[in-house]
């Protein structure tokens, strides 16, 4: 019996692109709606690492009982290769040393893959699953219009879960729909009826089995999730599976693109978002085969919804009805590398030194800051001679990631390097103390103003002789938005 | 423990200074070479009665090489210092202190920097390896926090504090433009000031200094010695240096209208000159116009106007070069550029000419002429508002009473 979903915690980027945009700009209609784009500052890693933030945000009363002593992260488009790109979320979170971290990654099947052992981890002792995508196509192409960015993670546990797996199957099949060589932006993909003809039985066969393993009857479950990039087959299977649609979760490609590796994530986040205690939820995802689980929630959801909502992590749905839609499509394409853009007359930033991250590790990655254990001064970076007391190696380390904090002033950088200029430089005030200079991002350069609210987020500040460079930025809490105004359409599409 | 200076101890009897320019017909090796001939000459000394030399360079070379072998000095002590942009300054404030102890008769301070050969906009520069999470902003950026904490502060409106700042460029172009040695030698209408591109916060093109190529020096001895050399010869009555805790960037205290640098070593540098009222006593001030709202914050720093002042004394005209206390009446970096190593000597160049009467009638300042005063100042400050180092000399024309 593997473990069960007691925390989960989603991401889709501040960013959205109005496929119009891409229709106005090459002539060609490309549909409406809008999907997540993910910031130029933002990468696979970047993504997982504010989905994982968030599911473990609520965790603070648990004294760390809920610590992940494992952290599987998958993504399809990883940040590096022949370095692990779960190391870096580790470090991210401030997680122990202790904690293993490894990378699933590959194709969205291997998504499924880390949810899974984590699940299989997780019944002897926490473990955390984080999945992220980040899908470009090609200019004009169906996967740059239809898919989108972004991540979810689930902490997995053998006691206390907010939903139990009760049963679990899975179908695998060699065939060819969707390929990448590594390297490509672009997938490619078969001849779609015939992807269909192949997902659809392996699809039937995972659910029967998972439902005959959960030994439940088919028309006991409340909420089904079917997702999977071949969005052809996705249809026939809700069709197949759905019965009269009701159960069906809603459908958001419309509104944020299919996000591929992260799709049954964050849809399963939706649902539990929305779910009672005791109810059935059936995640069927197609990807090279089919998998699926049959998850029963428990009287903890509610405490988990709960937790959630205390320690401010936003829904799927408050995700999905935010985010700024005016983002122009040259600067989608600039960000993506498809479009070559002059850079300034600027030298090209340095590469940072690795053993100078390696020592700075708690602060480059953690945001962990050192507090005076004489006169209680709090250091942004650490330092270990106290600037107000002068008192030297009497400090203790503070995480300040999740402590929000406040503009004291600001300038905009039309100078400074940057993949989207102008660079937002701000001079954060923290709440309980301490004080930091550092880039703004998700922010309008014509709203920041002194006073505005900032929280911190984990940024690819830059790539520098192929070395990214992470680093936190400040973002505007109350995103200056506007709210998108297609809506979300009910079952299936 | 005291900071008890040596004023009157030394004295500079000669100085050179290039034109600052886009030399792309002189490499570093040329400046220095016109700077030191130049300073030479004035001094009526050759080369080889220097017993020793500080240069100052940021990033131009590296080691007394820099400047022995385009000298080809004959095996004597050269020491390359640098301390951004106050890096010429401290070439000249380490060669003061040599001769003062004794250990040599002559010394030459000199500074240069060739910035315009990197092809870049802006300066730059070669940095330590890093962990990469120094905040990317510019310098302009870094100098434009001032603008708004300012205005903020004190009541400002926006369009005013841009009219503040633009009448800082103005003066001091308009002071640059009869200088045969400044970059820019134009005078800039308020509206071209005004509208310029922006670059940082409220900054625009004209608010920052120009890039250019540049060299100056100074050769220094003992005041007893001076007259050999000169009738007239310049008295170091104070040279005061301050590197801050950089402290700003982390302190919420730190509001971003006052550079604590400066305050300290302007208080360092009256007390060893003993001035008590610097605008009244000071016929002139070469002050670090960065970026325009650093020399309106450096007027209150320096004590030339009451906190909360500076913005009206600025539209006032109290700091042109006719008016009550001259600043930067050579045009500053705003007309010569900022060629790091050389700028502060550049400084120290103007108060040569002006406070011993050799300035140009067209440019001359009343406060000299007329007034009678005798005391130049000289400031320089390198890093960034909260975490800078500050340079502050008082030169004079005659030895105090």
């Amino acid at each position: 019996m593997p473990a069960g979903i007691v925390a989960w915690g989603t991401y889709l980027p501040y960013w959205r692109l109005d496929r119009k945009a891409i229709g106005l700009t090459l002539g060609s209609p490309a549909g409406r709606g809008t999907r997540t784009v993910a910031s130029y500052d933002q990468d696979t890693t970047t993504l997982g690492v504010e989905a994982a933030r968030r599911a473990l945000a609520g965790l603070g009363g648990a004294d760390g009982r809920l610590t992940p002593q494992s952290l599987l992260f998958s993504t399809p488009d990883p940040a590096y290769a022949d370095k692990t790109n779960a190391t870096t979320i580790h470090a991210a979170l401030g997680l122990p040393q202790a904690t293993s971290a490894y990378d699933f990654n590959g194709s969205a099947r291997s998504a499924w893959g880390a949810l899974h052992a984590a699940g299989v981890l997780g019944a002897a002792q926490p473990s955390l699953a984080v999945i992220a995508d980040l899908r470009t196509g090609l200019a004009g192409g169906a996967e740059e219009r239809e898919s989108g960015d972004g991540a979810a993670a689930f902490l997995m546990a053998g006691d206390g879960a907010a939903a139990e797996i009760i049963g679990h199957a899975s179908s695998s099949a060699e065939f060819l729909d969707r390929w990448r060589v590594p390297g490509d932006t672009d997938s490619r993909q078969w001849e779609e009826r015939f992807g269909e003809g192949v997902y659809v039985p392996l699809a039937e066969a995972a659910f029967t089995d998972a439902v005959k393993a959960a030994g439940i009857p088919v028309d006991a479950i409340d909420h089904l999730v079917v997702s999977g990039l071949h969005a052809r087959a996705v249809k026939a299977v809700k069709l197949a599976l759905g019965g009269d649609g009701a159960k069906l979760a809603p459908d958001l490609t419309l509104l944020i693109g299919n996000l591929g590796a992260a799709q049954f994530g964050v849809a399963l986040a939706d649902v539990l978002e929305r779910a009672e205690p005791g109810q059935i939820i059936a995640v069927v995802s197609l990807a090279d085969g089919a998998d699926a689980a049959i998850l029963r929630t428990t009287d903890a959801l509610t405490t988990a919804q709960a937790a959630q909502r205390a320690a401010a992590a936003p829904t799927v749905s408050e995700q999905v009805a935010e985010g700024r839609t005016d983002l122009p499509y040259a600067t989608f394409l600039t960000w993506r590398g498809q479009l070559r853009r002059e850079p300034p007359r600027r030298p090209d930033p340095d590469r940072p030194g690795a053993p100078a991250m390696h020592r700075s590790d708690a602060w480059k990655y953690g945001f962990s800051a050192s507090r005076c254990l004489v006169c209680g001064f709090r250091h942004l970076p650490p330092t270990r001679v106290c600037v107000e007391c002068k008192s030297i190696d009497q400090m203790e380390p503070e995480r300040i990631a999740d402590i929000q904090g406040t503009v004291a002033t600001f300038t905009i950088d039309r100078l400074a390097f940057s993949l989207s200029p102008p660079v937002i430089g701000v001079i954060v005030d923290f709440d309980g103390g301490g004080r930091f200079r550092c880039e703004a991002t998700d922010a309008d350069p014509a709203k920041v103003q002194i006073g505005m609210r900032v929280a911190m987020t984990f940024r690819r500040v830059y790539t520098a002789d192929g070395v990214h460079n992470y680093f936190w930025k400040a973002r505007p809490i109350t995103a200056d938005v506007n709210t998108t105004e297609v809506h979300t359409t009910e079952g299936s599409n | 423990m005291a900071s008890r200076g040596i004023r009157d101890r030394v004295a500079i009897v000669g100085m050179g200074c290039t034109p600052f320019a886009e030399h792309w017909d002189k490499g570093t090796d040329d400046l220095l070479t016109d700077a030191a001939k130049e300073a030479t000459a004035s001094a009526g000394i050759p080369l080889s009665d220097i017993d020793a030399f500080w240069l100052g360079t940021m990033a131009s070379g590296l080691s007394g090489i820099t400047l022995s072998g385009p000298l080809k000095l004959d095996y004597k002590p050269v020491t390359r210092v640098e301390n951004f942009c106050a890096t010429g300054s401290e070439a000249f404030r380490n060669a003061c202190y040599a001769v003062a102890s004794g250990a040599y008769d002559v010394a030459m301070a000199i500074g240069v920097e060739k910035l315009k050969d990197s092809g870049y906009s802006g300066l730059t520069g070669t940095r330590p390896v890093t962990d990469g999470t120094d905040p990317q902003l510019t310098a302009p950026a870094s100098f434009s926090f001032l603008a708004p904490a300012y205005a903020n502060k004190y009541g400002v409106d926006t369009d005013e504090m841009k009219d503040v700042l633009t009448r800082i460029a103005w003066k001091n172009h308009r002071n640059g433009a009869v200088n045969p040695r400044a970059q820019f030698r134009k005078e800039v209408s308020l509206e071209t000031i005004k509208n310029s591109p922006l670059v940082a916060g409220q900054l625009g093109v004209f608010d920052c200094s120009g890039v250019s190529d540049g060299s100056a020096a100074a050769i220094i001895c003992r005041v007893e010695d001076a007259h050999r050399y000169t009738d007239n010869p310049l008295y170091v009555k104070a040279l005061s240096f301050v590197a801050g805790p950089a402290a700003g960037p982390i302190d919420p205290s730190y509001d971003y209208t006052s550079f604590v640098e400066v305050v300290r070593s302007a208080e360092d540098a009256y007390a060893q000159a003993g001035i008590v009222d610097p605008r009244a006593e000071l016929a002139m001030a070469e002050v670090h116009d960065c970026f325009t709202p650093t020399e309106l914050v450096l007027m209150e720093d320096l004590g030339f106007a009451e906190r909360g002042t500076a913005w009206k004394e600025v539209l006032a005209g109290t700091f042109d070069r006719d008016g009550e206390l001259p600043v930067n009446p050579d045009g500053g970096l705003k007309s010569f550029g900022h060629p790091i190593g050389a700028s502060g000597l550049r400084m120290l160049f103007e108060c040569w000419l002006q406070l011993r009467g050799q300035a140009p009638p067209e440019r001359q300042i009343a406060t000299v002429t007329e007034g009678g005063r005798k005391l130049g100042l000289t400031h320089n400050l390198g890093g960034a508002p909260g975490e800078c180092v500050s340079f502050v000399s008082v030169v004079g024309s005659e030895p105090s009473a």
